[in-house]
Parts: structure tokens; sequence; C-alpha cells
């Protein structure tokens, strides 16, 4: 799996708020970042810029090797059973239904794939939502606060996930205020020059 | 299967499990009903009035889903996934606007047999109604993806669509009402022309809108 993401002196500026400037890092396969700081510094949107979702304000953002990304919304068809709703994201990926069926089995919510996602928890649909990352196939995974809602058994699953993904050749942004598995991570505050 | 075909028949399969296709059908069907009811119950009169008052109906009825044509996407992070995997704004308006063409187009072209016999309008008008429909139809669904697009986010999308929507289907109104006399050859080349001109320039302005509302 070759993924890349490399940030050169990048600025976030919202409205008229600058958010960030000059951060610079870069991931090789395997490697893991984490993002901290208080709320509103600016954690979320390096997650939409990393993403491509967003523009930066300065600086350019390197991306290789296909991108998953989960923030708020678990962008799930809310009437259609969990299975069918994540298939459709697997055949778009380019996938199968046996990667809907090994991503369900890793999250532990095998037993809710006929289960149509308006029913589901918010625990569950957090899962859902993992389980659409780990059933495409891309190489750079990005995850806006992925322990929100979760059990400690399924956050277990979420770092055993993770791991496995790194250990593939993959890479992992994180970004959350639970503390979370995520050895040799780089952590990246911000907010911390104000 | 191309993931544009994969977003087509999901679209599809939505606007007809939702009942959303059903809606602006029961529209159309109830404005040809109440017509002459307004009018009164005059055969000869209906009969020069009903296409007319039809392609009035159609392009209302058009107007009916546009609120939900983008919004439930843009709110449940649909688009947003799109994005990530690199699909291009215009591909996914232009795949919008298939699939709402597929769930609209088709079944008014169907509706708009009994709303004529309830108006009275004899063969030769309903094969050029059914003729102008089957052109205009397009553009309808492409302007109604594009309002949808373009009004994505704000308070009161649904009252601003109209504003933004029915002056611009003015040309499909005026050339498929005009199309429906006994010499509209000519009207229905312009109502071709007028077609193509908004299905063609649909997609790249509500991709443009897309891409502007992702902030």
């Amino acid at each position: 799996m070759a993924a890349r993401l490399a940030f050169d002196r990048v600025a976030c500026l919202r409205g008229d708020r600058l958010l960030f400037e000059g951060l610079s890092f870069a991931l090789e396969p395997g490697a893991a970042a984490l993002l901290t700081g208080p709320n509103g510094a600016g954690k979320s949107s390096l997650m939409r810029i990393a993403a491509g979702l967003l523009p930066a304000s300065a600086g350019t953002v390197e991306r290789d090797g296909g991108t998953a990304f989960t923030g708020e919304t678990a962008a799930l068809d809310p009437r259609l059973p969990l299975a069918d709703a994540l298939g459709f994201w697997a055949r778009i990926d380019g996938g199968s239904s046996e990667d809907v069926a090994r991503a369900l089995d890793r999250m532990a919510i095998a037993n809710l794939a006929l289960v149509p996602v308006r029913m589901l928890s918010t625990g569950q649909r957090k899962r859902a939502a993992l389980a659409r990352v780990i059933a495409g196939r891309a190489g750079l995974w990005l995850l806006d606060e992925p322990g929100n809602g979760l059990d400690t058994a399924s956050i277990d699953r979420l770092a055993a996930a993770m791991a496995a993904h790194r250990a593939a050749g993959g890479i992992v942004v994180v970004a959350t205020h639970q503390p979370l598995a995520l050895p040799g991570a780089v952590e990246i505050p911000l907010g911390a020059r104000r | 299967m191309s993931p544009w075909g994969t977003i087509i028949l999901r679209d599809v399969r939505l606007a007809y499990q939702g009942g959303g296709a059903l809606l602006p059908l029961i529209f159309f069907l109830l404005v040809a009903t109440l017509f002459p009811f307004a009018v009164g119950p005059d055969g000869p009169l209906l009969a020069k009035v009903g296409g007319g008052a039809l392609w009035m109906a159609a392009l209302l009825a058009a107007l009916l889903p546009v609120d939900r044509l983008v919004a439930p996407d843009a709110e449940s992070g649909v688009l947003d996934q799109y994005a990530v995997r690199g699909l291009s704004d215009e591909g996914i308006a232009a795949a919008k606007i298939v699939a709402h063409w597929l769930g609209f187009g088709p079944p008014l072209m169907i509706a708009a047999l009994p709303a004529a016999a309830l108006l009275k309008l004899d063969g030769a008008v309903l094969g050029r109604l059914e003729l102008g429909l089957a052109i205009g139809t397009p553009a309808l669904a492409a302007l109604g993806v594009m309002t949808s697009a373009l009004t994505l986010g704000l308070r009161g999308a649904g009252a601003l669509a109209g504003l933004v929507m029915l002056p611009l289907a003015v040309p499909l109104l005026i050339f498929g009402a005009g199309a429906l006399g006994p010499d509209g050859m000519g009207a229905l080349k312009l109502l071709g022309a007028a077609a193509l001109l908004l299905t063609a320039l649909a997609p790249f302005a509500a991709g443009a809108a897309l891409r502007a509302g992702r902030d």
C-alpha cells in the first residue's frame, strides 16, 4: 500500500480568524499522526484540508494512495439496511460485499447487517462509519473524533484496526480528545500559539 | 459498474423508495383535474387551452422536489464522501440530473395521458405534448438539480428555489406550449435548442455551486 501525506507550510484562515499557519509535516507509509488541541483550535479544519474538502489558505498539501475520511456524519442512507448502505460505498471504491462483511466483522456489528441505518444507536452508527473506512481500500485514513460514542471494547477494536492498517503500509491521522492507542504517532498540537 | 452508474442507480432507487417520485405526479394530475373546475366543462375551450395548462403544471411539478434533491446528501455527508474520493462535482451534478430525470420525466409523460383525457386534448395535440415533454423534461430536471445546488444551505431555500428556477424555465414553457399547435415544428426545434442549452450548462453551474458550498 503506497500512501503519503505531506503538509508544507499550510495555513488555515476561517473567516478572519487564523487557526494555524506554517504547519509542515510529512507522513510515510506506516506512520500515524495525532491532532490535539482545545475546541476550535482547527483540528476538524485541518482534517478537511487533508481530505481535500477545504482549500489551504496558504501552502501545499500532497496526498497519495487514496483517502478515507470520517467526520461527524456517517454518510449512510438511513432507510437502507446497514450492509446495503456500506455496500454502496464499497462498490464506488471498487470493492465487493466481502469487503463489507469483513469490515462489519472487524467492528463487531455483523449482527446488525440487516438493520436499517436509522435504527442504529449513536455508537453503532459511529462503528458503521468506521466500517466504511475499513471496507475501502484507501491508504490514508483521516478520522475526526473516531472514539466519540464508542464503548471501551469498540475503542480497542478501532485501535486494532488502525494498527493493522499501519502494518499494511497505510497512514492514520486521528483528531481526538480521548486517549487512543496509537504507538509511535507524531503529535501535532494545535492552538498552542495563543 | 463505474462509480457514476452506481451513484445514478442509488439516487433513482432512493427517489422511488421514498415516494418522492410520486409527489410531482400527483400534483400534475391534480392540476389537470382542477383546471376544468375553474374554466368550466366547455370541451372545445378546454381542448384549446388544456395543453398550455399541462405545460404550466409540468413546470410547477418540477419545482416540488427541488428542496430534496441535493440537501439530504449534503446533510448526511454523502457529498463530502464523493469529494474525498476525487469524484468531480460536475460529474456528481450530472449523475444527479440523470437520476432525477429517470424518476421524473417518464412518469410525468405517462401521467400526461390521463391528464390529456381530462382536458379533452385530441390525439394529435397529445402526441405533440408528449414529444415536447420528452425534449423538455431533461431540461426541467437539470434546472431542478442546479437550483437545488444553488440554494443549498440557505434558509427558506424552497421559496427561493421558485424565484431562481421559474424565470430560467420560461423558454421551455413558451416553446413547449408553442409546439402544441398544428404548425409547431419550428417551436419544437427551438424547444430542443433551449433544452439542450439548459441541460448542458446545468451540471457546470451545479458543480460550481456544490464546490462553493463546501466549507
